[in-house]
Parts: C-alpha cells; sequence; structure tokens
C-alpha cells in the first residue's frame, strides 16, 4: 500500500495531520500497537520539522508485509551540520516556536529513537530527504 | 479510574471531547515540550499541560493520552476544542497549577 500526503509549510499548527492519517491506517491494517506509537511518534517529529523549518512539503509512505517506510522530502533550506542537529538540545528555532512547545531540540533524537533505521540526505540550499523504516514482525 | 470520574471528583470544567469521557485513565504526565510528551507520556494517561493550541491534540491522539487538563486558565484556541470533539479527546480547563493538579489527582487515586 502506498499513501501520499502533501504538507503546507504555513499551516504550521495544524501540522500533525498526515501523521494521525497514517496511524489511522495502521491501526486499520492491524499493526501491532508498539509498532504504531513508535511511527507515529517518528513521523510527527518529522513531519513538524518539514512544517517549522522547511515550509512543508511532500510525504510518501510504504506499507509492505515486511516493512513500513516513510520517506519525508522538502526544498528547505537543508541542514548544515547533521551531527550537530542530531543532538539532543540543539535547536535552530525561534522563540515563538519554542513557546508552543516546540524547538527543544529532540526532534531528530526522537526520530532516531523510535525508528528502526533513520536515513537523512540533506543539502545546504536544496532541501532535506528523510526516510523512516520500521520492520514488521 | 475513568476520565469521566476525575472530572466528577475534581469538578473540572470540560470544555472539548465529550464522547471521550468513558475512557480509562491509566497515570498522569505534567509538560509541556511537546517532543518530551510524545517521548515520554504512557498511554491511557491524563496529561497536564499549558499548552493550549491545535497541536496538543495531535499529540494526545499520536500517543493514546486519554484526556487534557490545560492548567492556570491558558487559552484553548477554538480550532483545539473542534478538533478535539473529531478525535473524542476530552479536554478540561482549571486555574489551578500543575502541581495543585497532580495533588489533587493523587488525593483520588491517579498515581
Amino acid at each position: 500500500m502506498n499513501l501520499h500526503y502533501h504538507v503546507d509549510g504555513d499551516a504550521f499548527i495544524a501540522a500533525g495531520e498526515a501523521s494521525s492519517q497514517v496511524k489511522k491506517v495502521l491501526k486499520q491494517l492491524g499493526i501491532a500497537p508498539h509498532t504504531i506509537r513508535k511511527i507515529a511518534i517518528s513521523m510527527y517529529e518529522a513531519e513538524m520539522n518539514m512544517v517549522l523549518h522547511a515550509n512543508g512539503g511532500d510525504i510518501h509512505v510504504e506499507i509492505t508485509p515486511h516493512k513500513i517506510c516513510i520517506t519525508l522530502k522538502d526544498e528547505g533550506p537543508g541542514i548544515p551540520d547533521l551531527e550537530l542537529a542530531m543532538q539532543e538540545g540543539y535547536s535552530t528555532a525561534s522563540q515563538e516556536i519554542r513557546e508552543l512547545g516546540f524547538g527543544a531540540g529532540m526532534g531528530l533524537p526522537n526520530m532516531k529513537k523510535y525508528s528502526d533505521e533513520l536515513s537523512i540526505r540533506s543539502e545546504v540550499g536544496k532541501g532535506t530527504e528523510v526516510e523512516i523504516i520500521a520492520w514488521l514482525p | 479510574m475513568t476520565v469521566q470520574k476525575i472530572m466528577d471528583a475534581l469538578q473540572l470544567t470540560l470544555v472539548a471531547g465529550e464522547k471521550g469521557l468513558k475512557k480509562a485513565i491509566t497515570t498522569g504526565y505534567v509538560g509541556d515540550l511537546l517532543s518530551s510528551v510524545m517521548a515520554h507520556a504512557q498511554e491511557g494517561c491524563v496529561w497536564l499541560t499549558i499548552q493550549g493550541h491545535l497541536n496538543i491534540v495531535a499529540v494526545a491522539s499520536l500517543v493514546n493520552i486519554s484526556c487534557i487538563i490545560v492548567i492556570q486558565g491558558a487559552t484553548i484556541q477554538p480550532d483545539t476544542i473542534e478538533k478535539a470533539n473529531e478525535e473524542h479527546i476530552p479536554i478540561f480547563s482549571t486555574e489551578y497549577s500543575a502541581y495543585e493538579m497532580v495533588k489533587k489527582l493523587v488525593d483520588i487515586g491517579v498515581y
């Protein structure tokens, strides 16, 4: 099964919609609650990053009997230093975003923690592509 | 323990999500950083926060939080209420601080 979502960058307060939809689909497919939780957390973090930092983008979800693969592509500013960005507590979010409970520098660490495989390809000035994989038992 | 029992025992003001009142409550969580809540709040918990914007409903829905108590009279946005009604996630408003609310929840048996 393949799912596609386009995420707007200007309605960040409404973000999380794609992750919520995917969670519902996984539940209907009878995926284990533990796996759904992992996917929900890692995908929501990635979706929010795309909205908060990259003015939105596109999400592709592939579900097979063996794995769930989520690819998030944006044409945002890119991540100049990925190693630094992966550090817990590091954030480039504005004060306004922080006041809403984002920008604690936990997004990327959470994505790593709650995915079975995480790969990030980013080019400054061009955009970022994030791939999250959860293996199914 | 259910959401309804908490509401009745603590005389909380329900602002949204009436259809979720029968949900069971397992424990509680306090937090305003959404990433932290996602990672640490347990399924079925009551979540105390000062955030009142739409994303609290997304977070609660994604990790199966049973209900949200917005503390210290913080503003709850109209679109938050609308979404919580859709998702059946009860939201309460209180003038108390998180600390005061935790004491009250513990007093009625939410550990």
